[in-house]
């Protein structure tokens, strides 16, 4: 899987984590989740959440705590 | 057309679309009557308003019983007026019952909205556009005003022709750089997609070398330690990244102090700021070089979106956002809805709803059947053709509202007739927030006004929406929304035009913002990596094609191309530089295949040295080049906005040359209307 298989929520997912890369990974995954929050729509987040709990293929680690993050509700 | 030399705007200049180029309006390709079809497969067949309206309706609350509320959405135009497109986005959230509505913004400035908000708070330009006038030192970064922008462009003209210095920051040798009475002091010609590496290396000049406005940063900012540390990083010194942005350091160096030192430093940009991965890190860059130079809130100086349509501003501020009401309140603020609650009688939902792209793949993936796509030509203009085409074919009820039966409609299966801006009564807001009347010059040659046909549609889904007026519109608008509070067509029709925020604390308007403070309180500093791009030139794909407009025509090229203006550009040309061009056996005005990982277009070749060697550029203004097959859905990472300014291609002469000459001499030219 490259980013043009890639479903849209693992890539779009990768792209906002990697612009968080340079924080601490709690507190990267905690800006990542913030954005999915404010600005994704639910399916969106829905699907992510799936993925990860998939095992989160080509996940970036941040998006993948991210959506950790999501699911607990913080 | 002559406009009116006391218009706040433009003062009596128009470029040449705005002057001649309005007879698409009397065009006969116009659709005047409603048409309908169970399958875009299917011939149309035209219909009464009240058949086309109750199909729509009916198909509308068909698909959300069957597939959930979610299932529909609608996209909003940038050329409509702002009470068209209220109209719209309250259908989408009181009647839809979701927040499925975006805006063609999505795919220009969104970062801009994004970026703004981030830093300032507010998402809009910081000054008019009378301040170029005392602007000392005058940054282009990302734009062509001469060819996009040509009547704000002679107005920076004249100040530079006074002896304002000017820096460019474009891949390609734009006009600007030189042209008679104008020369550039500095031309930063950066490889497409290292805009925040170049952004950010100023700023580290301005930190480093001490020309930081401590006294304004103090007062006015907050974040500024912790991006001062970030920013004086060696990994952001010009010298660290030349060879990333191919920009000599010393250039840059000397870029950055002629901006931090040259007096009123003023910031102008274009889509070659936002059409990239990173397009909101771009703003968020340039609004922080703005913060630490002192160059924010007064007249001179700035941060300014020159935006690509009419209206972009107005839609924006129109809520067009799945996330945001009218206003730039987002969904989740729960006084905001409640406004919206009391007034409609409806609850809103509080989560965001789904954007452009994520539409498309929605639709792919079955889960959205339905869209209203209100005067945007998505099929031509949105990238990855083949990826937009799929998604439009895969839904049950694709709605059309425009002039013409254009690409998007070609998958429709109802096409609402519009209303060009000769028959519109209401006001459009320019890049300067400045809202403006439009005022009908005949009647709607369809018999409806645009915004009149989306109350019909809500009033068959059963909803009450009626208004008697645009006027009425705007009274709903301004009593909503708090920056245009003091908005009324009365009040427009008294003063001209007026800039929002208007209300009880601006009566007249606000010409400049953030004089006294930001709008967020303290301007925020950003910290803003530069992460590469993943569209990278390979052996296959050795060259970076970046896209963009032509003084004669008008995006999409819908209206424009129905002009006699087409005379001027009646093709799309890959402009590509001559020594790329003699190792592939490309000579001027070849027929040559452009080709991505995506897709593969034919075009004309101009050779040229305003591009740099490995960059190729071409405009989109034609179907028939159809110039987003080739760009892909790489996109912003905040906003989706997608990265139409970095594709890798590969240029070649065509084998079917003999072919493709022989299709452009049958292909027909559009005529002009009367």
């Amino acid at each position: 899987m490259d980013t043009v298989t890639q479903p849209p929520h693992v890539r779009l997912a990768n792209d906002i984590a990697v612009q968080f890369a340079h924080r601490p990974p709690e507190e990267a995954a905690a800006a990542v989740a913030a954005h999915l929050r404010a600005f994704w729509e639910p399916r969106m987040t829905a699907a992510l959440l799936a993925h990860a709990a998939d095992g989160g293929a080509e996940l970036d680690l941040v998006a993948l705590r991210a959506a950790e993050l999501l699911r607990a509700g913080s | 057309m002559v406009p009116h030399k006391d218009g706040g705007a433009n003062e009596g200049h128009s470029c040449v679309k705005g002057r001649f180029a309005f007879g698409y309006a009397s065009h006969p390709d116009r659709v005047l009557a409603p048409m309908v079809r169970d399958s875009f497969a299917d011939e149309w067949r035209e219909v009464s308003w009240e058949e086309a309206i109750s199909f729509t309706a009916r198909r509308l609350r068909e698909i959300q019983e069957r597939h959930g509320a979610g299932s529909i959405g609608a996209i909003t135009s940038s050329r409509t007026t702002n009470e068209e497109v209220y109209a719209v986005q309250k259908m989408v959230r009181a009647v839809f019952g979701n927040n499925n509505v975006d805006t063609c913004a999505r795919v220009c400035h969104s970062p801009t909205g994004y970026g703004l908000k981030q830093t300032f708070g507010t998402s809009a330009g910081t000054q008019d556009f009378k301040s170029v006038a005392k602007a000392d030192v005058i940054l282009v970064i990302g734009a062509n005003p001469t060819d996009g922008h040509p009547v704000f462009a002679s107005r920076m003209k004249r100040r530079l022709r006074q002896g304002a210095k000017l820096i460019v920051i474009d891949p390609r040798r734009i006009d600007l750089v030189r042209s008679p009475h104008i020369e550039a002091a500095h031309h930063l010609q950066l490889a497409p997609g290292t805009n925040v590496a170049v952004v950010n290396a100023m700023a580290h000049v301005v930190v480093t070398e001490g020309l930081v406005d401590r006294e304004f940063v103090q007062e006015r900012c907050e974040d500024f330690a912790e991006w001062e540390a970030f920013i004086a990083g060696p990994e952001h010194s010009p010298e660290a990244v030349q060879e990333i942005t191919g920009v000599p350091a010393e250039e840059v160096r000397a870029a950055a102090r002629l901006y931090a030192t040259g007096g009123n430093g003023a910031i102008y940009y274009g889509l070659g700021v936002t059409e990239h991965s990173q397009g909101s890190t771009m703003v968020m860059g340039m609004a922080n070089l703005a913060m630490a130079t002192g160059n924010i809130g007064r007249d001179g100086v700035g941060v300014n979106p020159l935006r690509g349509q009419n209206n972009v501003q107005g839609a924006c501020d129109m809520g067009s956002f799945p996330h945001e009401l009218p206003g730039y309140r987002h969904v989740s603020e729960d006084g905001a809805r409640a406004v919206y609650e009391q007034l409609w009688g409806v609850p809103i939902q509080d989560e965001p709803g789904l954007r452009i792209p994520n539409m498309f793949d929605a639709a792919i993936d079955g889960s959205f059947r339905a869209l209203f796509v209100q005067g945007e030509d998505i099929a031509q203009s949105d990238p990855n053709t083949q990826h937009v085409h799929a998604a439009l074919a895969a839904l049950d009820l694709l709605v059309v509202q425009d002039l013409f039966v254009n690409e998007t409609a070609k998958f429709a299966h109802v096409l609402l007739p519009g209303t060009s801006f000769l028959e519109k009564d209401g006001t459009f807001t320019n890049a300067e927030r400045r809202i403006n009347r439009v005022r009908p010059v005949m009647a709607p040659r369809t018999g409806k006004q645009e915004w009149q046909i989306v109350c019909e549609i809500a009033q068959a889904m059963g909803y009450p929406m009626h208004y008697d007026s645009a006027a009425q519109i705007m009274d709903e608008i301004a009593l909503t929304t708090p920056t245009f509070a003091g908005v009324s067509f009365a009040h427009l029709d008294a003063v001209g035009s007026v800039q929002w925020p208007c209300n009880e604390a601006a009566p007249d308007g606000t010409p400049i913002m953030h004089t006294d403070g930001f709008v967020r309180g303290r301007g925020r500093f950003v910290e803003t990596v530069y992460v590469p791009t993943r569209e990278r030139s390979t052996r296959k794909f050795p060259l970076i094609l970046t896209t963009g407009r032509i003084l004669s025509q008008y995006n999409v090229g819908a209206q424009t191309r129905r002009t006699a203006n087409v005379a001027w550009h009646p093709e799309d040309l890959l402009e590509l530089h001559p020594h790329d061009a003699e190792v592939r056996g490309i000579t001027d005005g070849d027929m040559v295949a452009l080709s991505s990982r995506v897709g593969r277009t034919t075009l004309r070749a101009v050779l040229s040295e305003r591009m740099p060697v490995g960059v190729c550029y071409t405009t989109f203004h034609h179907p028939v080049t159809g110039a987003n097959v080739i760009t892909t859905d790489n996109s912003d990472w905040a906003t989706n906005c997608p990265e139409y300014k970095v594709t890798a291609v590969q240029v070649a002469l065509t084998p079917e040359q003999a072919a493709v000459r022989e299709e452009r001499l049958t292909r027909p030219v559009a005529t002009a209307g009367e």
